[in-house]
C-alpha cells in the first residue's frame, strides 16, 4: 500500500502553524472532556466558526478539529477517576476502577497508568488509520443491521462478567437500562413511546442526562450524606507515577482493548461508549480471576481509557474512506470540510491528499503532545481531591447543571437529570451498580433498532440473523464468550483440587 | 425556578424589542435557533441565512446561531410559542418536514397557526437511488420489478415511517400499485446509514435527499434513478431525469425556510421580509446557498405562509392516504 500520502501529511503537520494549532486543540480538547456534558462535539461546533472565521486553511482546520476530539478522550478520564463523574460519554466505565482507586489513595497512579492507557490505544488507533483503513472500511459496509443486532448480542454476552456477586440487582440494572432506552421516538414507527407530551422526551433520556443524573448527582448526594454522618473522606494522592508492574501487568489489556475500540469505531453506528463498554467487560471476562475489577483494578482501568482513544482514530475510517461519519463528532468535522467547499467522500484521499494525510499524521503527533501534555499535569488535576467537601459537592452540582443546560439549552433537562440523580442515590443505597443500567441503555438501543430495522427487510424472516459470514462469526464468538470462562473455571477449580488433593487445604 | 427564567426571558425580549422597537431597523441581536444538534439540517438552514445576510450586509453583527435539540424541531417549536413569541430578532429553522410533522400532530399540541412563517431560502429534491451495481438503471425499470416482486426489494430510509424519506419510498409502492403499508423499510440514521446500507447490498433501494447523495453518484457509488423536482436539477445532476420525465407523477421538494413567533410585531417581521428579499437576489446570496448543496428556491412572506398550510394540509392527506 502507498503511503506517500502519510509522509507529505507528516511534512504538512510538523509546520509550525500546525503543530501551534495542535497543541490548542490539544488543550481545549483536554478541558471539553474533563467537564461533564461537554463533550468533543460541543467544542468542535464552537470552534469551527472561529477557525473559519480566523482564516485557517481546510487542513490546519482539521489539525485543530482532530486534535480536539482526542484531546477530549484523554481529558474525560480526569473527572471520572477524581470524582466519579464521567466527563463524556466514552469515559463512563474509566469510573468504574479509576474512582475506587483514588479512594484507596491512588489518584496519581491512576491518571498516569490512565494517560498512559490512552496514549497506547491513539497510537495504535492512528497506526491502524493510516495502515488499514481502505481494508477496514470494506469490513465497515459488511455491517447491515443484521450484523450490528449479532454485535450486540455478543456485546450482551460478554457482559455476563458483569454478573458478579449479585446477580439479581445486576439484571434489574441492566433490564432499567434498557427500559430506559425506549423513551422517545421509536425509530422504525415513528410512534412516541412513554412521552407522557413532553416534546422535550421526543429525542428520548439524552445519553449525557442519564449518566451525569447517575453518576455525578448521585456521588454529590452520597458525599453529602457522609458528611452529614460525620465521615471523614482520607484525602491520600498517592504517588504522581506509575509502577512499572502494573504497567506491564496492563500491556495485553491496552493492546487487546485497542483493537476492540479501533474496530468499533469504524463500524459507523457505534461509538466510544459502546467500545468501552465491550472492551471492559470483554477484560472482565478474559483476566478477572480474583475478582479485582471495580474494586480498583489496573486492568480494569486500563481497557476503558485505550478503547475510547482507539475509538476516536476508527471514527475516521469511515469518514475519510467514504465520506461516511462515524460518529456524532465527526459528522460535525464532514460538515466543516464542507464548509471549506471539500466534497468529503471516496475521492477525497486522491482529491486532496494533504488533508488526509495532515490528518493522520496530526494524531499522531497530538497524541504525543496529549501525554506530553497530561503527564505532568497529573499533579494539578490531582489535587482536586484536597478541594473540601464543602466547595466539592456545590462544585459538581453547578457544574452538570451549567453543562446540562449549555447542551440542552432546557430546564427540563436539568430536572430530569435531578430526578435520575435522585433515583440513582437511592439505588446506590440499595447495593445496585449504576454501570450495568447504562450498559443496558446504550446497547439495548442499538440492539433494538437493528433487529427491527433487520426484521424489516427480510419481512420478518429470522434466517437474515445467521446468513452472512460476518453474523455467523459473531454468533460463534458471542457463545465462546459465554461458555468458554464457565468452562476455564471448572477446569481450574478442578485441577486445583485434584492437586491439593495430596496436600493439607490451605484454603478453601 | 420554570417562571422565574420566564420572566428573565420575557425580560430579556422586552428589553430587546424596546432596543429595536424603531419601524424597520434591524434586529439588535439577531439569532437564529436550530431545533437540533450542530451540524445537522437545521444548522446549515440557520447558517445560510446568518452567512447569506451578513455577507449582503443586511445585517452589519454576526447572527448568533443557537442549537435546542428535541423532537425534530419539536421543542424549538414549543419553545418559541411559549417563551419567546414576540421576540423580534430571532428566526427558527424549518423545513417541509417540520409541515410533516405538524400535519401528524408530532409538534404537540399546536398547530401550523401558531408562528409566523417568514420564507424559504433554499431546497433539496428527494431521490430515489439504487447501488451502482444494480440491474435497475431508470425509475421504471424499478417500478416494474417492484410491482412484479415487491417482498424481494428493502429500500431504507434516513427517517422513520411516516417520515419524509419513508413518504418518497411510499409513493414508488404506491407508483407500483402496492400498498406503501407492506413495504420492506428499513428506517436507518440519517442519510449516511442509508448509503453504507446500500453500498453493503442490505438495501436494494434508498430514499434520501439530492444533497446528501450527490457526491457519492458523481463518485460512481451509487445510481440516482430519478430527482422529484419539477425540472431537472443544475449541476452535477443535470443528467439525472425528473421523475415526470419518466412518466411518474412524484414530486418531492424539501425547502429549508424560517418562522418567527406569533405576536412578533409587523414591523419587525416586515423587516425581515425586505432584508431575505434583499438578499436572495445577490450573486453572494446563490453562492453561499449553492455551497450547502441548496438548489434555488427563495419564497418569502405571503406566499410562503400559504405554501406552508397548503403543504399541511397535503401531507394529511398523503398520511391518510398511505394508512397512517
Amino acid at each position: 500500500m502507498n503511503l506517500d500520502y502519510l509522509w507529505h501529511g507528516f511534512a504538512v503537520a510538523l509546520t509550525g502553524q500546525n503543530l501551534l494549532v495542535g497543541l490548542i486543540g490539544c488543550f481545549i480538547g483536554t478541558l471539553v472532556g474533563a467537564l461533564p456534558a461537554i463533550g468533543p462535539i460541543n467544542g468542535i461546533a464552537l470552534l469551527l466558526p472561529i477557525a473559519y472565521t480566523m482564516g485557517l486553511p481546510a487542513e490546519s482546520t482539521m489539525i485543530l478539529l482532530s486534535a480536539i476530539y482526542c484531546g477530549a478522550e484523554y481529558g474525560g478520564r480526569i473527572s471520572s477517576i477524581l470524582l466519579n463523574v464521567p466527563g463524556d460519554a466514552g469515559a463512563v466505565m474509566t469510573a468504574l476502577d479509576g474512582y475506587p482507586m483514588a479512594r484507596q489513595g491512588r489518584a496519581g497512579e491512576a491518571l498516569t497508568l490512565s494517560g498512559i492507557s490512552s496514549f497506547v490505544g491513539g497510537i495504535l488507533g492512528s497506526i491502524g488509520l493510516a495502515l488499514f483503513a481502505p481494508v477496514l472500511a470494506r469490513l465497515a459496509i459488511g455491517f447491515g443491521p443484521a450484523e450490528y443486532f449479532v454485535l450486540m448480542v455478543f456485546a450482551f454476552a460478554t457482559l455476563g462478567s458483569m454478573v458478579g456477586s449479585q446477580p439479581v440487582k445486576t439484571l434489574i440494572g441492566c433490564t432499567l437500562g434498557l427500559m430506559l432506552a425506549t423513551v422517545g421516538l421509536d425509530a422504525t414507527s415513528g410512534a412516541y413511546r412513554f412521552t407522557f407530551n413532553q416534546p422535550e422526551l421526543g429525542d428520548g433520556i439524552e445519553f449525557v442526562v442519564l449518566v451525569i443524573g447517575l453518576f455525578s448527582i448521585s456521588e454529590a448526594l452520597v458525599i453529602l450524606e457522609h458528611q452529614g454522618r460525620g465521615f471523614t473522606v482520607i484525602r491520600e494522592l498517592g504517588r504522581m507515577t506509575v509502577r512499572a508492574a502494573d504497567v506491564a501487568r496492563c500491556t495485553g489489556t491496552m493492546l487487546r482493548s485497542s483493537v476492540i475500540g479501533f474496530v468499533v469505531g469504524v463500524l459507523p453506528g457505534t461509538g466510544a461508549s459502546v467500545s468501552s463498554a465491550i472492551a471492559y467487560t470483554t477484560e472482565k471476562r478474559l483476566s478477572d480471576t480474583e475478582d479485582t475489577f471495580g474494586k480498583g483494578d489496573v486492568r480494569g482501568l486500563a481497557a476503558p481509557e485505550a478503547a475510547n482513544n482507539a475509538t476516536a482514530c476508527g471514527a475516521f475510517v469511515p469518514m475519510l474512506t467514504l465520506g461516511i461519519p462515524g460518529s456524532g463528532t465527526t459528522a460535525v468535522m464532514l460538515g466543516a470540510l464542507m464548509l471549506y467547499n471539500i466534497q468529503p467522500g471516496p475521492m477525497l484521499l486522491t482529491e486532496r491528499p494533504e488533508i488526509v494525510g495532515g490528518l493522520v499524521a496530526s494524531l499522531f503527533i497530538g497524541n504525543f503532545l496529549l501525554l506530553l501534555l497530561n503527564l505532568p499535569l497529573v499533579n494539578i488535576f490531582a489535587r482536586v481531591l484536597t478541594v473540601p467537601n464543602w466547595l466539592l459537592v456545590p462544585g459538581i452540582l453547578v457544574l452538570s447543571i451549567v453543562g446540562v443546560y449549555s447542551t440542552h439549552a432546557s430546564v427540563f433537562a436539568i430536572f430530569l437529570m435531578l430526578g435520575i440523580g435522585m433515583a440513582g442515590w437511592l439505588l446506590r443505597k440499595a447495593g445496585f451498580d449504576m454501570a450495568p443500567i447504562i450498559l443496558g441503555f446504550v446497547l439495548g438501543h442499538v440492539m433494538e433498532i437493528n433487529l427491527r430495522n433487520a426484521l424489516a427487510i427480510s419481512g420478518g424472516e429470522l434466517s437474515i440473523l445467521f446468513s452472512s459470514a460476518i453474523c455467523i462469526v459473531l454468533w460463534f464468538m458471542a457463545a465462546a464468550v459465554a461458555v468458554l470462562p464457565t468452562m476455564l473455571s471448572w477446569r481450574s477449580r478442578r485441577l486445583k483440587v485434584a492437586r491439593t488433593a495430596g496436600m493439607p487445604a490451605i484454603d478453601g | 425556578m420554570i417562571r422565574f427564567l420566564t420572566k428573565m426571558v420575557a425580560g430579556a425580549a422586552l428589553v430587546a424589542m424596546a432596543a429595536g422597537g424603531a419601524a424597520l431597523a434591524q434586529p439588535a441581536k439577531p439569532e437564529c435557533l436550530a431545533g437540533a444538534k450542530p451540524g445537522g439540517g437545521f444548522d446549515l438552514t440557520c447558517r445560510l441565512a446568518a452567512n447569506a445576510l451578513l455577507v449582503t450586509k443586511q445585517i452589519s453583527q454576526p447572527m448568533a446561531v443557537t442549537y435546542m435539540e428535541g423532537g425534530v424541531g419539536a421543542v424549538a417549536y414549543n419553545h418559541v410559542i411559549a417563551k419567546r413569541p414576540k421576540d423580534g430578532n430571532l428566526i427558527t429553522a424549518a423545513s417541509s418536514g417540520s409541515a410533516l410533522l405538524i400535519a401528524q400532530g408530532k409538534f404537540g399540541q399546536y398547530d401550523e397557526n401558531a408562528v409566523r412563517w417568514l420564507g424559504a431560502l433554499g431546497a433539496d429534491y428527494g431521490v430515489l437511488v439504487v447501488n451502482a451495481d444494480s440491474p435497475y438503471k431508470t425509475l421504471k425499470d424499478l417500478v416494474d420489478a417492484y410491482k412484479a416482486d415487491p417482498s424481494s426489494f428493502a429500500i431504507a430510509g434516513g427517517g422513520a415511517v411516516g417520515s419524509q424519506d419513508w413518504m418518497k419510498a411510499s409513493l414508488l409502492a404506491k407508483a407500483a400499485g402496492q400498498e406503501p403499508k407492506q413495504m420492506h423499510y428499513a428506517a436507518l440514521e440519517g442519510g449516511g446509514a442509508v448509503l453504507t446500507a446500500l453500498e453493503g447490498g442490505h438495501v436494494q433501494v434508498g430514499s434520501g435527499d439530492a444533497a446528501e447523495m450527490v457526491k457519492h453518484h458523481v463518485a460512481g457509488k451509487i445510481r440516482i434513478l430519478a430527482v422529484m423536482a419539477p425540472q431537472r436539477l443544475t449541476g452535477a445532476l443535470a443528467d439525472v431525469p425528473t421523475a415526470h420525465e419518466q412518466g411518474f407523477d412524484i414530486d418531492w421538494p424539501i425547502w429549508r425556510g424560517y418562522y418567527v413567533g406569533k405576536d412578533v410585531s409587523d414591523a419587525d417581521f416586515d423587516w425581515w421580509v425586505k432584508a431575505f428579499e434583499a438578499a436572495s437576489k445577490t450573486p453572494e446570496f446563490a453562492k453561499e446557498r449553492e455551497e450547502r448543496g441548496l438548489f434555488e428556491f427563495t419564497m418569502v412572506g405571503k406566499p410562503f405562509e400559504e405554501r406552508v398550510k397548503a403543504d399541511v394540509v397535503r401531507f394529511k392527506q398523503l398520511a391518510k392516504e398511505a394508512g397512517m
